[in-house]
């Protein structure tokens, strides 16, 4: 089944300066319930998000109005944890096309892949300094460009390139699903195994 | 031929072919799957208009979001008993065999697959859970996966993966008294931290691990995602052999001395390469506990928290949040301090040898005035078993209570909830923030160190209460 195809994506990031941010974090256990993949975004980073009465959290970036756009740049070590694709809807659900971190834990990373949600890891420093001007200069624009695999700062023309794994990559920009494909392979997986038989 | 590991062994065997530049195709043996990351599974399947591939190589079970009393009642929540029927009616549908709620054989997944004898050498295994790992243990490739990708499984018995890079970590020498295989692995994981072996598929060897149960290889495998390993296995050997000839469930099953001649191969060549290879000596691991809101904020129990002059400047922001999360300061000791929840159970800690370790310290002795335990066997088949052992005798004496199995308070989907700013010495596998109930505060230990917890009220050495 086809999904949203990614080309070239231009917007204004929201940081989230903190490392290691796990699965529970983006989406907490107790909203698992559901049997669809539809609504997560709004318990997104509910318990950072909102205080125990439901309250926004002033301090926390995503009930900041100085951030907006569909770019989250994140610490190092985003995803770790729970297996929970949920935390990659939860994320597309709110509106994220990209998350830019300098590493993201291996499971968070398919998922993304698979929901047409574009991981980007850049270098350490690199997101350092991302991190630092979108705090002092909010509505700072970045460019990603999936087929020439570049994301560049828009203000300062600074580029770096990142890695994608071709297949992957195709699928993204033609908006291809791995089912399809594994299921073009029925016959194969057959013979496989009677092979292994 | 040029020398393998064990993982390459295994993996070779399973593609089914492999794109340029692309990832994989794995042929996947076993499927696990359970309640909640399986509906929208079933839902990708049903709007291609396809059915379950491979059915008899599927085995469900209801674990995640079930309660732990009262099992014969309805489920009071309306969304996790919508859950739980949606997995039974797409059991139905599929022609799925499903250990339900309240079926004899139920139990927390990655309990019951190795218990019930799904779960052997050789194979490749997945499941929508990060503790799909746990299976490692019988010298499988087991690792956790998306929902995506329990559908892909579902549709074609395969899966679309990169290959990872691969890890040896030995640890050789004794485990001293009252050092567990959980003191081990949380040792493990605070050398390496919370993403120090992500992309890698770590293989244990070495002394210490050889000489573990099965039950005790399980929670070391178990624990490898904690620190970012898609995966961690061990060679199969005599105890692994012995352990699966014992299962009641396949003992009669299979013509063992021609599998277990094939399952000799699975062993790492000498002279296989891997990426990164670590050692560590068991002799000077101590009884662990974590202090923050990752596994890998671990200390031995008798250490304090290290200073802010130990964390380089980039990450004080990250540690600082997390001691405040947990009402620590750095530099605390964290011995003596007081402790309102114990929780033994889940998927890393939540076996039959689990239980005896907790039986064999508070026995004799009482249940701290003011705290609460959860006390949750990991399946149907370990909670007779301590009825049987007369452990559940002995927790009663100590005034403890047996609870129904399930995974529970390890992540706290149902009421087995810690409240808000209380402790918890908890033999789970995660200490992240709200983990165990919103503003919980998680303290991962072993076994012996939660009964220890649980008899004084406050974090006490477990080394100090047994003989």
């Amino acid at each position: 089944m086809s999904k949203d195809k990614f080309t070239i994506l231009e917007s204004t990031c929201v940081p989230l300066p903190l490392e290691n941010v796990d699965t529970d974090q983006i989406i907490p256990a107790r909203f698992l319930s559901a049997t669809s993949r539809e609504g997560f975004g709004d318990n997104l980073f509910r318990d950072w998000r909102y205080d125990h009465n439901g309250n926004p959290n002033r301090d926390f970036n995503l009930n900041n109005p100085r951030y907006t756009g569909k770019v989250l740049v994140a610490g190092k070590n985003f995803g770790s944890g729970s297996s929970r694709e949920h935390a990659v809807w939860a994320i597309y659900d709110y509106g994220f096309r990209a998350v830019v971190s300098s590493f993201f834990a291996d499971i968070f990373r398919n998922n993304c892949l698979n929901n047409g949600l574009l991981p980007i890891v850049v270098p350490d420093k690199f997101l350092k300094d991302l991190l630092s001007l979108i705090e002092r200069k909010p509505g700072t624009e970045v460019r990603i460009d999936l087929e020439n695999q570049l994301f560049t700062i828009l203000p300062t023309a600074r580029s770096v390139s990142f890695d994608i794994n071709s297949y992957k990559k195709e699928c993204l920009m033609k908006g291809l699903d791995d089912i399809d494909y594994l299921l073009s392979l029925r016959n194969e997986i057959v013979s496989f195994e009677a092979l292994k038989k | 031929m040029e020398p393998k590991t064990l993982f390459d062994k295994i993996w070779d065997s399973h593609v089914v072919r492999s794109i340029e530049y692309g990832p994989d195709v794995l042929f996947i043996d076993q499927h696990y799957i359970h309640e909640v990351t399986s509906p929208q599974a079933f839902n990708g399947l049903k709007e291609r208009g396809i059915q379950v591939f491979r059915p008899e190589r599927t085995l469900a079970t209801a674990d995640h979001n079930i309660p732990t009393i009262n099992q014969h009642l309805p489920i009071s929540d309306e969304l996790s008993r919508k859950q739980v029927e949606k997995l039974a009616e797409n059991c139905r549908t599929h022609g799925i065999e499903l250990f339900g709620l309240n079926h004899p054989k139920n139990g927390i997944v990655h309990v019951i697959g190795p218990e019930l004898g799904y779960t052997r050498p050789g194979m490749t295994i997945v499941c929508g859970d990060s503790h799909t790992s746990t299976h490692g243990a019988f010298g499988a490739i087991a690792f956790g996966i998306g929902t995506s990708e329990v559908e892909m499984v579902l549709a074609t018995q395969c899966i679309l993966q990169p290959k990872p890079k691969k890890m040896r970590i030995k640890v050789n020498g004794t485990l001293q008294k009252g050092v567990t295989a959980k003191d081990v692995i949380m040792y493990i994981i605070s050398q390496l931290s919370t993403g120090g072996a992500t992309g890698y598929f770590v293989e244990y060897s070495g002394t210490a691990i050889t000489s573990m149960s099965m039950e005790a290889r399980m929670t070391v495998c178990n624990m490898s995602i904690e620190m970012g390993a898609r995966g961690g296995l061990i060679a199969p050997d005599e105890v692994t052999y012995r352990y699966l000839k014992a299962l009641p469930e396949i003992a009669e099953t299979f013509d063992w001395a021609p599998l277990i001649l094939n399952w000799r191969e699975l062993n790492s060549d000498p002279g296989a390469v891997f990426d990164r290879e670590l050692e560590f000596n068991a002799d000077h691991i101590k009884p662990m506990i974590t202090f923050g809101t990752n596994p890998g904020m671990g200390i031995a129990i008798d250490d304090a928290i290290p200073t802010l002059d130990d964390i380089d400047g980039e990450r004080s922001t990250s540690f600082m949040k997390s001691l405040d999360y947990m009402g620590f300061v750095p530099g605390m000791k964290l011995l003596g301090h007081p402790v309102g929840y114990v929780f033994l159970g889940s998927c890393t800690n939540g076996r039959i040898q689990d239980l005896r370790a907790f039986a064999q310290l508070v026995r004799g002795r009482k249940k701290a005035p003011g705290v609460t335990a959860l006390i949750v066997p990991g399946s149907k088949l370990v909670e007779q078993q301590a009825i049987k052992e007369g452990l559940v005798e002995i927790l009663e004496k100590a005034g403890f209570e047996l609870r129904q199995p399930g995974c529970s308070s390890c992540l706290a989907m149902n009421e087995d909830k810690i409240p808000a700013g209380q402790y918890a010495v908890s033999t789970s596998n995660r200490n992240f923030e709200g983990r165990q109930g919103p503003g919980a505060r998680t303290l991962l230990a072993s076994p012996l160190t939660a009964a220890a917890a649980a008899v004084t009220g406050v974090i006490t050495d477990p080394r100090e209460l047994i003989d």
